[in-house]
């Protein structure tokens, strides 16, 4: 499948910055006097976040202007529903963090539904994905699961450098909790590589019903050039290169990253070193999720081999 | 809408006929012709007469080659055979494209069971082309919305064409009469006997989308000789009359 730039970056970010407000849901139980300035900071940081990714989202759209149309059909697509949750998320969040800095009134239920609805986003952004039977690499439960786990460990990376800047060093307890998660979520997409189906669904045979006859192969396309179909669905990269970038994705968006946490707690000067932990994340992260695009491959195909 | 129907009144589709279709392209260009200036916006092409050209299409024709399996206790093995496949939208009853479109501009309708997209609703997200297994839609590189086979919707109601043309274009066309154009719902239309006799039968039954296009397929070639047919035998002509009479008495003397 095609990896398109604006949805990577849609996906990476905005997970990201729904992680950072799921775990500031339950802020008011930590510090419910927590000043302006740490306010304001950790939520315009989720806020921007979100809201950059969002807006990228729309740029591989042929008609942004009519993106408000997205948000009718949440009662049968995933790609509608994700579009309501994410603005209910930002509204949800927005009232709590107003509320929260303006008027010295944290209302910790409205914190919570932030962080259900927070998530709830993430889900259903995974699911667009997971609904497409077409595609067997995504077509499974665990996809879903490796969304959530991946925005969850970059929220909390994130709340973990901050809370350094803030407070001059990470503590061993947020530290440790970042570093498991950094664990599960990459524990888990391991697994998801590990349990791909590389036999096809369908087949040349299956695709036009004449494998009841025989082996059956394409002996000439329908079009001499590259078309839709083939831009969006031919996509394909190599297995050397696939290989070569999972390990770059590993390394940067999970093993860096703790070796960096590991670093602040060794040499101090916390904030410095988890900074590079965040941004060497979110590059891994983009690894990540441009191979989740380009290893896939589109059951459409069996009608070209 | 983008929910699906519970069930249609009727299922309009096609039957094709792989054992006749000679793969032609007529109906590919018939389609694009109809198409260009009926329903939505008109099929696009980009670089049309450029080194890449690229340009959306609502109907494309593969062709395949199939090399039967051995039958055990065959004589021989028939030889590969080439068969021409043409491809659509088969307005699948679970249609997976309609479901997953946020915008409601692609849904299915319940009195024909027709697959179509309000272009004016489409924001172009390419969700459902990417949910369709067949690849039977397109995004117009113009338009930048996402068009599909309508089944001639702007033909087979209207009134203002002649009788014999309210079909689709691609079945209007098709010089061999590999194309039909009926209601599947139907047991009794031609389109559902046909399927009944010839053994017609679903792409991609595995996706489970329930297409209301079926195609019947090639029939079996005599592929149980013993021997490859002397196909230079056959052109020589058994010459009769005087010309018989000539021919013995030479090969006499010769
Ligand atoms: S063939 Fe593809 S576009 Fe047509 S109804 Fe089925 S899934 Fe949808
Ligand atoms: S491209 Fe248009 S028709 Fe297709 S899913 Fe998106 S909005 Fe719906």
């Amino acid at each position: 499948m095609h990896p398109a730039n604006s949805v990577i970056f849609f996906t990476v970010f905005s997970g990201a910055g729904f992680g950072l407000l799921f775990l500031l849901g339950f802020a008011t139980m930590a510090d419910e006097n927590a000043s302006f300035l740490f306010l304001f900071v950790h939520f315009g940081i989720a806020f921007a976040m979100a809201v950059a990714g969002l807006i990228s989202s729309t740029f591989h759209l042929g008609h942004p202007e009519r993106a408000w149309r997205a948000l009718t059909q949440w009662r049968s697509s995933w790609l509608s529903r994700e579009g309501v949750l994410a603005i209910l998320t930002l509204l949800c969040g927005g009232a709590y963090a107003l509320l929260w800095m303006f008027f010295f009134n944290p209302i910790a239920p409205l914190g919570w539904l932030t962080a259900v609805l927070a998530l709830l986003t993430v889900w259903a952004t995974g699911m667009i994905y997971a609904q497409i039977k077409a595609v067997r690499l995504w077509y499974r439960l665990l996809t879903p699961v490796c969304y959530l786990l991946f925005s969850l460990a970059g929220g909390m990376l994130l709340f973990l450098m901050l809370h350094a800047a803030f407070f001059g060093e990470a503590g061993p307890f947020l530290s440790s909790v970042a570093m498991v998660m950094l664990l599960i979520a990459w524990a888990a997409k391991w697994w998801w590589w590990r349990t791909r189906g590389d036999a096809p669904l369908s087949t040349p045979g299956t695709a036009t019903g004449l494998g009841a006859i025989g082996k059956t192969r394409l002996l000439e396309a329908p079009h001499t050039s590259d078309n839709y179909l083939m831009k969006e669905m031919g996509f394909q990269i190599g297995r050397k290169h696939a290989d070569k970038l999972r390990l770059l994705a590993i390394g940067l968006g999970g093993v860096a990253p703790v070796v960096l946490i590991l670093m602040a707690r060794a040499f101090g000067g916390d904030v410095v070193w988890l900074l590079l932990a965040v941004i060497v994340h979110l590059l891994g992260m983009l690894a990540e999720r441009w191979l989740f695009f380009a290893e896939a491959k589109h059951a459409v195909m069996a009608f070209y081999r | 809408m983008t929910s699906l129907p519970q069930s249609t009144d009727r299922k309009l589709g096609l039957v094709i006929d792989l054992d006749i279709c000679v793969g032609c392209h007529a109906c590919v260009v018939a389609c694009k012709e109809w198409n260009t200036g009926g329903y939505g916006a008109p099929l696009s092409d980009q670089d049309a007469y450029g080194d890449e050209p690229v340009g959306s299409w609502l109907n494309r024709v593969h062709t395949f080659e199939v090399t039967p399996r051995a039958e055990p206790g065959a004589k021989a093995v028939a030889p590969a055979r080439v068969v021409h496949f043409p491809k659509s939208c088969l307005h699948c009853e679970d249609a997976p494209c309609v479901t997953v479109c946020p915008t409601g501009a692609s849904f299915k309708r319940s009195d024909d069971g027709i697959v179509l997209v309000n272009e004016d609703w489409c924001i172009g997200c390419g969700l459902c082309a990417w949910a369709c297994p067949y690849g039977a839609r397109e995004m117009d590189g113009a338009e930048k919305v996402m068009k599909k086979c309508t089944l001639c919707v702007d033909r087979i109601y209207n009134e203002n064409i002649p009788e014999e043309d309210r079909v689709p274009s691609c079945v209007r066309t098709c010089p061999a009469k590999a194309r039909h154009f009926g209601d599947l719902a139907d047991p009794d239309s031609d389109v559902s006997q046909m399927v009944a006799e010839r053994g017609g039968y679903d792409l991609m039954p595995e996706q489970g989308t329930k297409p209301v296009n079926k195609y019947l397929p090639p029939r079996p070639k005599q592929d149980d000789l013993a021997e490859p047919i002397n196909l230079a035998a056959l052109a020589e002509p058994k010459a009769t009359g005087f010309l018989g009479w000539l021919d013995d008495a030479l090969t006499r003397i010769g």
